[in-house]
């Protein structure tokens, strides 16, 4: 088999110039409207969208450092075919939507969340997104929150639909207090959804090319509307293709603002042979990091951008880029009689919040102190981190790195990358740190914990800064006080500012074998 | 009599289970199979026999030749 494997970035796919161009056209300056104080706290978010949101790792970017979600895979049918998934892929090692290692009833399902709610106090959110479309399981799906809202009624529900079914289910929703609904729109063009989908199965009949596109789009768009006119928080996911939709995104991103979605989350085709997706077979190809950003830039002066997506598995439990399932196996929770403390729920997640409060009030401070100190400078940094905010992760040990862009606007989550685990069983492995070079390469410096002699000589070697003086301190704070002393070392001359290249988001799978 | 469910090819999603109109569908062992004796290939339910329409796997869904069609009783 000789089939392309990279389409050329070129041709029909996303050009880096046209999309600043149009962010400078939507914005009237080159900079996105998200500055640090919109991410760090409230920001113009109003009071009762903020109560919703504050907790939930999936709907804010400050949240996903603190609090866990779970998915429970309750609902396996799925009524469309898209050509990135493939159901038959199943491996415990794999991390992506429409993967799971077992299926659960909702009885297992309510009684799985009590187990994981009381063992993760942190745990605020369970969602059903799967592994198929939960709402081509509408009877599984709503028993198992009907039981969870019995058993844990200070849990969020959310679902993630593909939107045929939705507007059938609108009223049922509601019913369930499902406050938090997500909704895959990968286009508004028949055309391109054809492209996409190759058929979708409506009231008992298969539908393919365009007429199928255009029968998912109207329930798609239709399901938004009437959800965002009952309140419901909705955010928009989409899948960027490049060379199929990824200039269309951005007139997605129009449309499904101006139906009141909340806040668009642009993923990255996850694309490989070994997946068996169509799209995986044929060539095509996922963007790299540089054009996803540009994307997501273009579309954030038009609404709230969601860049810290993991897009993980329909089982998946923890924060999100961790993975507990193993601790909450069938098994093992069938045997452990829980009882749900709301109270003691309550207390930790109070003191939750107590730190949030004081590491804002500090960032501010610093903030104000560095305002007028910087030039137009932008770059991006990586930082290896288990969460709360901090630097607390070893080089060897990150399965990812969090991006930030830092600028005069102050430090600003931008996306992540995966790794593969390199350090394995304390001897590090010759091919893997090529691939984590490869994934941070468009960054200036990487934050990190701890480092180790070789990789620190490799990172240097390939223009990366690697820095580990912030151990264990805030991230935004850390390399605002790193960026502040580039920018001295620049002015004076000590070193030059160049342009770093581009990097590849998910350098492979972290283990294909199933 | 007609349709059945090739196992090595079946992903276990239950789709078809949700769609049969004559409730011939069970899992078993992780997989899906038709009652051949329920199976009506959806003759007076649907225009198309449902299990092939909603199954993620083409070829999957496939018509018992080891089998008499269905017929329709007059």
């Amino acid at each position: 088999m000789d089939a392309p494997t990279q389409q050329e970035a070129s041709g029909s796919a996303i050009e880096i110039g046209e999309i600043t161009r149009v962010i400078a056209e939507q914005t009237g300056c080159g900079s996105g409207r998200a500055g640090c104080a919109s991410q760090a706290n409230r920001g113009d978010l109003p009071v009762e969208t903020w109560e919703k949101v504050k907790n939930h790792p999936c709907y804010s970017e400050e949240a996903h450092h603190h609090y866990a979600r779970m998915h429970v895979a309750v609902a396996p049918a799925c009524n469309i075919k898209c050509n990135y998934c493939n159901r038959k892929y199943d491996c415990a090692n794999e991390s992506r939507p429409g993967v799971v290692s077992e299926r659960l009833t909702p009885e297992q399902a309510a009684k799985k969340v009590v187990a994981v709610a009381s063992t993760i106090p942190q745990m605020t959110v369970l969602g059903i997104a799967g592994p198929g479309d939960p709402l081509a399981n509408p009877e599984k799906t709503f028993k198992t929150f009907g039981l969870v809202r019995k058993a844990a009624p200070d849990l969020k529900l959310c679902l993630s639909t593909n939107g045929l079914a939705l507007p059938d289910y609108v009223d049922t929703i509601t019913k369930f207090n499902v406050d938090h609904v997500t909704i895959t729109i990968n286009m508004i063009d028949p055309a391109i959804g054809a492209k996409i989908y190759p058929w979708i199965f409506y009231q008992h009949k298969r539908y393919a090319g365009i007429q199928a596109a255009k029968i998912l789009t109207d329930r798609q768009l239709q399901g938004l509307e009437m959800l965002t006119a009952r309140g419901v928080l909705c955010k928009v996911n989409s899948v960027m293709i490049p060379g199929i939709n990824d200039r269309h995104l951005l007139e997605v991103n129009k449309a499904v603002k101006r139906r009141g979605a909340f806040l668009h989350n642009i993923m990255p085709l996850i694309s490989s042979p070994e997946h068996g997706t169509v799209f995986g077979l044929n060539g095509q190809r996922g963007p790299t990091a540089r054009e996803l950003k540009a994307l997501q830039d273009g579309c954030e002066g038009e609404m709230r951008m969601m860049r810290h997506c993991r897009q993980c598995r329909a089982d998946a439990v923890g924060l999100l880029g961790e993975d507990r399932r193993a601790e909450f196996t069938t098994e093992k929770i069938m045997e452990i009689d829980v009882k749900y403390d709301v109270e003691s729920r309550k207390g930790y997640q109070a003191k939750i919040e107590e730190e949030r409060a004081a590491k804002t009030t500090a960032e501010r401070a610093d903030l104000t102190k560095r305002a007028d100190s910087v030039g137009g400078i932008k770059l991006l940094v990586a930082v290896a981190t288990k969460g709360a905010g901090l630097i607390n992760e070893h080089f060897g040990h990150a399965k990812e790195f969090q991006v930030y862009e830092l600028s005069n606007g102050g430090a600003k989550f931008v996306g992540h990358r995966r790794t593969d685990l390199y350090c394995q069983g304390g001897y590090a492995e010759e091919g893997s740190l090529a691939t984590i070079i490869g994934a941070v390469s468009d960054c200036h410096a990487v934050f990190i914990a701890k480092i180790g002699g070789r990789p620190r000589a490799e990172l240097i070697k390939a223009g990366v800064e690697p820095v580990d003086q912030y151990a264990h301190e805030p991230i935004d704070k850390s390399t605002i006080a790193w960026f502040v002393a580039y920018l001295d070392r620049v002015s004076s001359g000590t070193i030059q500012h160049e342009e770093r290249g581009d990097a590849a988001i998910r350098p492979r799978a972290l283990n294909s074998a199933a | 009599m007609p349709f059945k469910i090739i196992a090595s090819q079946c992903t276990g999603c239950s789709a078809c289970e949700l769609e049969c109109p004559n409730v011939a569908i069970a899992e078993k062992g992780g997989t899906f199979v038709i009652d051949p004796k329920k199976c009506t290939e959806c003759i007076g339910h649907f225009d198309e026999p449902q299990c092939v329409a909603v199954c993620p796997v083409d070829n999957t869904c496939v018509i018992d030749t080891s089998l008499a069609r269905y017929q329709e009783p007059a």
